[in-house]
């Protein structure tokens, strides 16, 4: 099988959710109600919007991870050619990892890090 | 035909032979594709019921409590039973929920398990796919159920599904790296990403064994990390029940509900198998180099049993994990990656080149 079976399981997967809401539509009962629709949070009406700006600690992690995924993409490769290009690698990851630590230390100094 | 529970190489070929010669290639093509797509989905739906059955079974011994015991015998038809019920229950709407977004996260959340399932190898010579890339691909896929999570956080205008579905999208694209950079220890000891190249190359020693310390703690960290990934265990602060009602799928009844539930226990199935694969051998036997007699008994158990048998391993492990250790709070789950596992995977990748480097490894 080839990179286009992907496009198998894609369908195969979407199939299992479809198939299985489709069946729950006719078989479920339905009895609206306007106390039903509302969203549950404590039992008591909810207060205020819900979308709005949100935390910025979560942004600040997305931030820092996009970064160290975007370098480990580039550690993957590497990672393969390691054993035949030996020393030279070796060195090279050296200096990459030397980089890729002083901006770990400075997110930490700096309280990036740290859960507010 | 020659089928040998060894080998399904020349099983499956006699197959796709045996199509091709009788069929019009895009006729054998559709009839192929249809034997696969519906044996995963049999494969996929039977392991979520069973895995659901089994931690239920296991909660209960850990908690001196019998589980589930009336449905069949010792309760096997429970999950069954389950499944049929949570089919016939009603699908809300909530009123104010963005209607698109809300029915499309558990096709997203299912889409992404099931893509990432298709790569793994089960035995020599049964997998669906068999990328050159396989482990990247893996990682590339699975992750993108968070998007899914996130959307059902956002979509059902819940203010606790809201703060559920943002810890989940923090940890798991915290945990995310962990799981990829403790692979990447496994990669530079193989040598390759595939899956089938990775097996095989443990046929003279599982790369735990072989790759002394660092195997050993990239172990770990990925337990650790996936257990994370997987939004289970000690993690599971996106449902933390006791805080958030039920996380990013409150909102959620009926089969969607249970849709994000099965993806759940996939994930757990998945990253137990990748675990299994890249460090336990996969459906590779026990060998120790030097025994004959030893080898030749454990090579007379099929590679079927092997792959399940550790798989279903690493699995109870989690679900050991799952009931015996208290949840975290998110700023020590964040600290415990950033602080903690990163810094130890960055080291323990210069250690597993510099002992590759050396030849120190077996």
């Amino acid at each position: 099988m080839s990179a286009e079976s992907l496009i198998l399981f894609f369908i195969v997967g979407a199939f299992l959710v479809g198939i299985a809401l489709l069946f729950s539509h006719f078989v479920a009962p339905t009895s609206t109600n306007p106390q039903k629709a509302e969203a549950y949070e404590c039992g008591i009406p909810t207060e205020g919007l819900t979308w709005l700006q949100f935390n910025v600690g979560y942004y600040l992690f997305a931030i820092i991870f996009l970064v160290f995924d975007v370098e480990s993409v580039f550690i993957f490769p590497w990672a393969v050619v390691m054993k035949e290009l030996g020393m030279v690698a070796f060195v090279e990851i050296l200096i990459f990892f030397f980089v890729l630590g002083i901006g770990l230390l400075y997110a930490w100094k700096k309280g990036a890090l740290k859960w507010e | 035909m020659a089928f040998s529970i060894y080998d399904f190489t020349s099983f499956n070929q006699s197959i796709d032979k045996l199509l091709y010669d009788s069929l019009p290639p895009f006729w054998a093509l559709i009839i192929e594709m249809t034997i696969i797509g519906v044996v995963f989905l049999l494969f996929y739906a039977v392991v979520g019921l069973f895995l659901v059955y089994a931690e239920r079974k296991v909660c209960a011994f850990m908690q001196n409590r019998v589980g589930p015991n009336r449905v069949g015998p010792y309760g096997i038809f429970q999950t069954i039973a389950d499944f049929i019920k949570l089919l016939m229950k009603e699908l809300i709407y909530i009123k104010n929920a963005d209607k698109l977004l809300f029915n499309l996260a558990p096709f997203i959340v299912i889409i992404a398990s099931f893509m990432a399932i298709s790569a793994v190898p089960f035995a020599k010579g049964l997998h669906a796919i068999d990328f050159d890339i396989g482990i990247l691909y893996v990682i590339a896929v699975s992750s993108l159920g968070v998007v899914g999570i996130l959307l059902a956080g956002w979509s059902s205008n819940n203010k606790y599904s809201l703060i559920g579905a943002m810890r989940s999208g923090a940890q798991i694209v915290s945990y995310e790296l962990s799981v990829g950079l403790s692979l990447v220890t496994i990669i530079i000891l193989a040598g390759t990403m595939q899956f089938s190249a990775i097996v095989e190359g443990q046929a003279n020693g599982w790369f735990i064994f072989k790759g002394h310390i660092p195997a050993f703690i990239a172990f770990v960290v990925f337990l650790i990390a996936s257990t994370a990934e997987t939004n289970r265990g000690p993690f599971d602060l996106a449902e933390a029940e006791s805080e958030l009602t039920a996380g990013f799928h409150t909102e959620y009844s009926g089969i969607k509900f249970a849709f994000f539930f099965l993806a759940e226990y996939m994930n757990m199935f998945l990253v137990a198998s990748i675990a299994a694969t890249v460090f336990l051998g996969g459906w590779m036997p026990f060998h120790v180099s030097g025994w004959g007699g030893f080898n030749a008994v454990m090579d007379f158990i099929p590679p079927l049993i092997w792959y399940f048998g550790k798989t279903a391993f690493i699995i109870f492990l989690m679900m050991w994990f799952k009931w015996t250790f208290p949840r975290l709070r998110i700023d020590q789950l964040l600290t415990l990656e950033w602080k903690y596992l990163l810094p130890i995977n960055l080291v323990n990748i210069l250690v597993m080149a510099f002992m590759v480097l050396m030849g120190w490894h077996f």
